[in-house]
This record gives C-alpha cells, structure tokens and sequence, in this order.
C-alpha cells in the first residue's frame, strides 16, 4: 500500500510503474515459454498426461460424441476462409498495453503435429478431419498464448461438473426474483394439450421434470394463535389434507386449551382428534380463501381446481360458521 | 458559421433547437458557446439522470428551468440480482420534494430501480398540476396506498407503469380511486401486482377511457374476466392478460376469441401466468398482426409454443422460457423473418442437469434464419467457439448480446477450452455491439479482443471470468465507449484499476463485488479523484477495521458533480479525502 502511495501520480497518470510492468513483462514471457514447453511436450507422443486427459474426456461425456457429430457438420458449414479471416485480424491486433504478449511467437508453435489431440473428433469423424484441423490449429493457436491454465482450468471445471449440486451463489445465475417464484409457485411441468409428444430429440437431454418444490400456503386455526404452513403438493385428495390438518393443530390445540386452563398438568396430553372438517359434522370447518378473495368450503370443487385457487386456508370454528357470509361454492348454485 | 449563429434571434434558436430530441445531441448543442448553452438550458424540457446520486437536484433546477419530463435512475444494476443490498439507497424523495417546488408543470416521472415511498406518491399526485405519466420501474417501498392517491388526484394522467416494481399489496382497492370523470388513462401495466382489485371498477375504468391503448394486468386477473374488458376495449394496441386458465368452460374460449379477434390494432401480447394450453388458440386470430410477445411467464411446452409462434411472422421481440428447446427455435427461425429481439430464460436455472434440450444450437438457428436480429439474451447450459463464431458471422448487427452459461466457468464443451475466441468473435464482427455480457470459462486473452475490438461498447457485464488484473486492464484501456462496467467474482484488482483510474470519470460506474481490489486502493481512488464517488460496501463491518491490503466486499465508484452522498446506511462508505484523512 506504501509502495502505491509513492507511485500514485504515475499510476493515476496511466502510465504504470515501468520496472514492475516490465518485470511482469519478462516474467510472463518467460513463464509463457515455459508453458510453452510443457504445452509441447505435452502435445508429443499420446500415451501421457494427455491419454488421461482424453480418457476422462470420453468416459464423462459420452454424449457428447454425438454432439460432435454436429460439430463436424458445423464445421463443413463454416468456410476456411472465414476461419482464417478471424485467424489473421488477431494478428494484427498487437496491443500496446506492456502487458500483452506478442501473439506472434506462438504461432509456430502450431506447427506441432500432435495438436490433433484436441479434438477426439477428428479420429472419429474422418470425413471432416480438414476442417477441424484448420479449426483446431486455430484454437491452439490462441491458446497457447495464454497460460496452460487454461487447459487444466478446462479439465478441473469438467471433473467440477460432476457435482451433484452447484453451490449456490447469491446473483447467479443473474434472474430477477419474480423469474425465480415462477417455477416454484406455478405447477412448473410445462400444460400441455400434446402430453404425448417426445419433448426433445437431442442426444443428452432429458424429459422435463417436475421440480419438487412444493406448493405452501398457510393454515390458520381459530382458537391457535400461531399459523402453520402446509405443502398442498404433497396430498393428493382433501382425505389427506383433512389428516394432515388435525396432526398439525391436535397438539397445538390441546396445548392451548391446556393453558387457557390455568396450566393444570395432568390435563396435557388429552389430544382430541380433529374430525369432520370437511362436511361440516364436526366441530371445525375448513375453509380457505380462492384467488379471487373470496371465503370458500374446502371440499366443493375437484382436487385439482382447488389446488390451483386457493391462497390460504383457515380451520373455523363450526359454530361461527352460520355468522359469516361464506359464499359456497359458485357451481354449485348456477 | 458562428456569426450567423449568433446573429439569429434567440427565439429562432430555440425553435430549431426543439427539433432536437436525443440528450446527447441537446448536450452537444449546450457545448458550443455561452449563448447557446443559455438558450438551450431554458428551453430543455426532457431530462435524463443515469444515476441519481452523479447529480443534486438543486444544481439541475439551477441549471434547467423548465422541465416537464424527467427520468431518474436508482441502484446499480446488479440490484436486480440481489447484490445490493437492502437500504443501499436510491431514495426519490429529496428529489420529488426538490421537483415540485421547481416544476409545477411536470408532467412526466420515470423512475428506475429507486426507493419511492408512499410519501413520495402523495407529494407526486399533489404538487404537480398537470401531471400525465409516471413510470415505476423496478421500484420499491411504495404500497398501494400511494397509488391510490396517484389515482384519485391526477386527472390527466394517460400513463401509469408498474413495470417489474415490488408493491406492498395492501389491497387492490386503489383501482377504485380512479374518479368517475377520469378518462384519459393510456397505458396501465399492473403486471407486477398480487392483490385481486374490483373487476367491476376495472371494466368501468377501462371502459370509459377511449384512447386506451395498452392495458397490462396481473395475475389475480381471471381469464373469463378478460373478454369482458377487452369488448371494452377494442382499440387496444398492447395486452398483457391476467391467469390465463379457466375452468373448462366451453364458452371461455369462445368469449375469449370473439373479443381477442375484434382486437384489430393488437400488436403485443404478455401475461399468460398459468396458462392452458387448451386457450392459447383464442390468441390465433390476432398473431399475424403480433410484433411483440412476452411469453416469459408462460410455462408452455415446446409443441404449443411452435404452434403460437409459427403464426406470428411479423414478431419482432420474443421473451420465452427455455421450454421452447431447440427445435421451438428452428421454428422460429423459419417463420419470423422479422425478429430484432429475443430473450430466453431458465425455467429451471437452480438444477445442474438441464431440463430442458435447449443448446446453442437454438441460437445458431435464429442467428441464421432472422437477419433482423439485433439483441439477445440467452439462457443455456452449453457453449462452443465454434458456435459463437457461426453465430457472429451471421448476425453482424447485434447491438445487445448477453449469454448466460448457467454453470459458471463453463468451458467449450466440446474442446473443453476457454470461450474466449468464441467472444472474441462476437465482439470483432458485430461492430456496433453496445451492451454485452459473458460467461462461461474466459481467460484473459478474451478481454483483449473485447478491448480490442468492443470500441462502442457502452455496457459490459463479467462474471467468474478471467485470470489477473491484466483483464480488467484491457477493458478499461480499450473500450473507449464504456459507460457501465459490472463485475462480480473476478480476479480483478488494484493495478489494473489504478492505472485506468482517468478512465473511470469518463464513465457512469463501476461495480465490483467479490473481486481483489483492496481498501487501500480504494481510499487512493476516492483522494486523487474528487470527482469520483468511492462507495465500499461491507456488511462485515467498516473495511478500516481489516488490513488494507485485504479486498473489499463491495464497490462502486461512480461520477458525481454533486459530491459524496449523505444518505448512506452502516455498511456504505464514500472514500473522499476527508474520510482517507479521519481514518489514517
């Protein structure tokens, strides 16, 4: 930081402390050519490092050698000329900046006969073998100018793609949160009317999954002061929902009956069964609350279409139940 | 040429100069001498602030006395995506306060990504007279209370747009503060809200506002309540339903086709939340006319998006999820010979393992078979050099091109090398690229050819990429048109950043989060550049109390000719020169 201070006004003045760029300058060269070297020998005779590298390559992507298959017809596609035309403009492109190293030099290095061992396709794929050769000269080309790291970063990310899971990282991938609720709150299996259709024909893909993620939406109960929150996802009829509904509340229920009780111990554990939530014969109802706002009995509509429309669910006490204005269902009526 | 110039009465001046829409060309004009920029400065009415903390609202009156329009922007982009975080600032009020007094005759708000509270919305629909638009955009802090007094006192507004604003939605009663006799409404997008508002005044609303002509509803809108508002609403230009799914009612769909169809003028369509496939033909009488449709919502499946899309040859924008894979793609490409713009999200981004077969390819196709195409945004899992070349040499005139690898540092996942070439290519063939981001694995030799060759680069968005400061180094020394930089997690620091310091005033910002630049150079930064605002963001705690050499959470430098600000919560602080010397 001292060092920094002292230099600030060559620093502010764009031009760099001149023996540090400079020694940055040798240093990257000569760790370049060194590079280079490894790079070199590392291209020579397959059966080394490189045999192990194309090892794993094709054992963890099998797929892809199917995708090659349209690599190479990618390739015929695309002229050599425009290839070249690329190839030349970064030639040209000799920055000023003390950083940058000559592009120039490596291009020898290209010459190197073994480059072919970049691409697994061009043994498999003989027909296109021209064009990905002039391709692959290209891409070594490039990169041997830059560290070796990029090779080895390449083949870490690939084992690193192995994970089960992505760590997950706050902003990434870069979505708005509404574009995140989107999945999550609708049924994220696409509708379709063609059900049937195969959804896709390329090689490594899968058919769309239903994500897991659930549907919550609280459930309240009169006489519980603390809400509960239910996966609707995860019964499948309102048979299912009546039980999970009783062993979220029974305790609860109990608990503060017990206390309104002035704590009386040997009153706790007398749990009583929460039963006929759903026709009305008990001594709660289950209500809840559609997409329009409007108070609904639970159990008029099919499964399905409740699970779409409903907000919020609410246990009444049966009782209460005639002093408020419910508006059963609509169907119903008409 | 200046003699005459001057010779000319002002009121002559003036009237030519209000020919002249563009900022950039009123800036232009105000630089050419003392007479001009006084006349200029009189007759400007539009006013455009890219961020509302380069510029106090007294030195903009002082400057511009009579202003009717006025867009403000807020938060630093990466807010979108959870990086600043909350009570960062961005706060509209001193400036709604400065406004009114000013301006009495105001008649537009834009704002972008700021803080507005319901006081703010009072003192909007108060103070100015004449009030007819105000976009929201991104916003937040305001509930649908301080709507309802945008409603029930500005009596000429014909605009009013929520777009992408997080509302607290107390109740979707605001909608009925609308008075009776109010009828020049326009354009109103309350896509972005929850609440169920009165269907009955909505119909009303939308029935007694002739020029009406775009209309964008929310999800608690129900399908069968659409037909009705539409009968309302034939002159409709642009609509974004509410849930499209109904019950299964033969007559929905019926209803719904009649009054879709009497839409003659349709040319843009969003909403879609939920939707049914089994309605989706209702649209079909009206996409020949479609150049616009967000779809982004619209969890569809691959053959009913193909059926849509093949319908609309005269699309020019595209927002849709991933569903549409591939081959939804190679349909696009075929039938709209139109498009300029097409945006593709993740249905699904939080899985490793696509769920859908949307690849590169896709994007190839579209680059091959629409020459109109000018943006992009790009969702996918997979990437290769070879494609980003094929893909820049067919589509020369992009001017937007933003892919997402989902899986950072992804290499080209045939060669398994860097995409470096592949973004080289993008960025030496498409001349006029204005705004680009990149992903996947990229050394530093990528930044060289977007330094290189990104000369009208105005917005460059980097993330997990590169290798040393040697990256950032060719950015900042070589794009010569850079307005926004925005990097995250990139080994960035001090050197490049000092030795690019000047570049930094010619800009709007910079952001760096989870890079390598230290405190110290951030203090260094905020002393020799008093014009830049140095603002480190930690919520660890102040950044003094680490060594200096230790990098810092966040950064943002920005412009400013208003100096630093006083509104920042605990965990922001500006580095100027009185800060470097309280805390040396």
């Amino acid at each position: 930081m001292q060092k920094m201070e002292e230099t600030c006004p060559q620093l502010l003045d764009l031009i760099p402390k001149e023996r540090e760029w400079l020694v940055n300058k040798d240093d990257r060269r000569s760790h370049g050519s060194a590079e280079e070297k490894k790079l070199e020998l590392r291209l020579g005779p397959p059966g080394q490092d490189w045999s192990n590298l194309r090892d794993n390559t094709s054992i963890s992507h099998k797929e892809r050698d199917e995708s090659l298959l349209s690599l190479g017809y990618f390739y015929n596609n695309s002229n050599g000329n425009q290839t070249h035309h690329f190839d030349s403009s970064e030639k040209k492109t000799v920055l000023p900046s003390p950083w940058s190293s000559p592009p120039s030099g490596y291009h020898n290095q290209t010459k190197g006969p073994s480059f072919l061992q970049y691409s697994p396709s061009s043994q498999s794929l003989p027909v296109t073998q021209k064009a990905s050769q002039s391709c692959c000269t290209k891409v070594v080309d490039l990169q041997s100018a830059e560290k070796k790291a990029s090779v080895n970063t390449a083949v870490t990310n690939n084992t690193s793609q192995k994970r089960t899971a992505p760590a997950p990282v706050v902003g990434w991938p870069p979505i708005r949160s509404f574009r995140k609720n989107l999945a999550g709150t609708s049924s994220s299996k696409p509708a379709s009317e063609s059900q049937n259709v195969a959804p896709s024909k390329v090689p490594n893909s899968k058919p769309v999954e239903t994500s897991r993620k659930g549907m919550f939406v609280k459930i309240n109960m009169d006489g519980v002061p603390i809400g509960r929150k239910v996966d609707l996802s995860a019964f499948a009829s309102y048979e299912k929902l009546s039980f999970a509904v009783d062993e979220l509340f029974r305790g609860l229920l109990a608990a503060q009956r017990d206390s309104c009780a002035g704590g009386i111990k040997n009153k706790i554990g007398e749990e009583k069964e929460i039963t006929g939530l759903l026709d009305g014969s008990g001594e709660y109802t289950l209500v809840y609350e559609d997409n329009e706002g409007d108070r609904m009995l639970v159990g008029d509509v099919p499964w399905h279409m409740f699970v779409s429309t409903v907000k919020r669910l609410r246990v009444l006490k049966s009782s209460e139940l005639s002093a408020l204005c419910i508006r059963s269902g609509k169907e119903l009526k008409n | 040429m200046l003699k005459m110039a001057s010779s000319f009465p002002e009121e002559v001046l003036e009237h030519v100069f209000s020919f002249l829409q563009s900022d950039g060309d009123r800036n232009s004009i105000s630089m050419v001498c003392k007479s001009w920029y006084e006349i200029e400065r009189w007759c400007r009415r539009r006013i455009f602030v890219g961020n509302c903390y380069a510029v106090s609202p007294r030195i903009l009156i002082r400057r511009f006395p009579d202003v009717r329009s006025i867009t403000l922007k807020g938060k630093p982009h990466f807010a979108d995506f959870n990086l600043v975080p909350e009570g960062w600032g961005g706060y509209v009020y001193p400036w709604i306060v400065a406004l009114a007094s000013a301006y009495p005759w105001l008649e537009e708000i834009r704002l972008k990504r700021m803080v507005v509270t319901d006081e703010s919305l009072e003192l909007i629909a108060k103070s100015f007279k004449n009030f007819k638009l105000l976009v929201l955009s991104s916003c937040e802090g305001f509930s649908t209370d301080g709507l309802a007094s945008i409603a029930a006192n500005c009596r000429n507004l014909q605009e009013l747009d929520l777009h992408e604003s997080d509302v607290e939605d107390l109740s979707g009663r605001w909608l009925s503060h609308f008075p009776d006799t109010y009828t020049s409404l326009v354009s109103l997008n309350i896509a972005c809200l929850g609440s169920e508002v009165s269907f009955s005044a909505l119909e009303r609303l939308v029935g007694r506002c002739p020029n009406l002509r775009s209309l964008r509803l929310h999800r608690a809108v129900p399908l069968d309540r659409l037909s009705n508002l539409l009968h309302r609403a034939p002159q409709l230009v642009e609509l974004g339903t509410g849930a499209y799914s109904a019950e299964l009612r033969p007559d929905v769909l019926s209803n719904l086709s009649s009054a879709l169809s009497a839409c003659r003028e349709l040319k843009s369509l969003s909403g879609f939340w939920d939707v049914v496939p089994t309605y989706l033909p209702a649209v079909y009488s009206i996409c020949p006319g479609l150049t616009s449709l967000n779809l982004s919502y619209a969890i569809i499946q691959s053959p009913d998006l193909i059926k849509l899309v093949s319908q609309c040859p005269n699309l020019q924008r595209l927002w849709v999820l991933d569903y549409i894979e591939d081959v939804g793609l190679d349909a696009l490409a075929v039938s709209c010979k139109d498009l300029r713009e097409l945006r593709v999200f993740p249905s699904d981004p939080f899985v490793l393992e696509a769920n859908v077969s949307l690849t590169e390819q896709g994007l190839i196709s579209v680059s091959e078979g629409c020459p109109k195409l000018q943006s992009v945004l790009y969702f996918c899992r997979q990437m290769s050099n070879e494609a980003l070349i094929t893909i820049a040499r067919n589509q020369p005139n992009f001017t937007c091109f933003r892919l997402c690898i989902i899986e950072p540092r992804t290499p080209d996942y045939l060669t398994l090398e860097p995409l470096d070439v592949g973004f080289g290519a993008i960025v030496e063939h498409c001349k006029d690229l204005t705004r680009l981001s990149v992903s996947g694995l990229l050394t530093d030799r990528a930044f060289e050819y977007i330094g290189t060759y990104g000369k009208k680069l105005e917005m460059l968005s980097l993330a997990f990429a590169g290798d040393s400061d040697l990256g950032l180094h060719h950015v900042l020394s070589g794009c010569d048109n850079l307005r926004k930089l925005e990097i995250r997690d990139c080994p960035f620091g001090d050197k490049a950043l000092l030795a690019n310091a000047a570049k930094l005033e010619t800009m709007r910002s910079l952001w760096m989060s989870s890079c390598s630049v230290s405190y110290g150079a951030c203090k260094l930064l905020g002393q020799k550049l008093p014009r830049l605002n140095v603002e480190v963001i930690d919520e660890r705690g102040h950044p003094a109390s680490r060594p200096e050499s230790l990098p810092v959470e966040k950064l943002y430098i920005y412009r400013s000719v208003a100096g630093p600000r006083f509104d920042m919560p605990n965990f922001v602080w500006t580095m100027d020169e009185n800060s470097a010397l309280r805390l040396t």
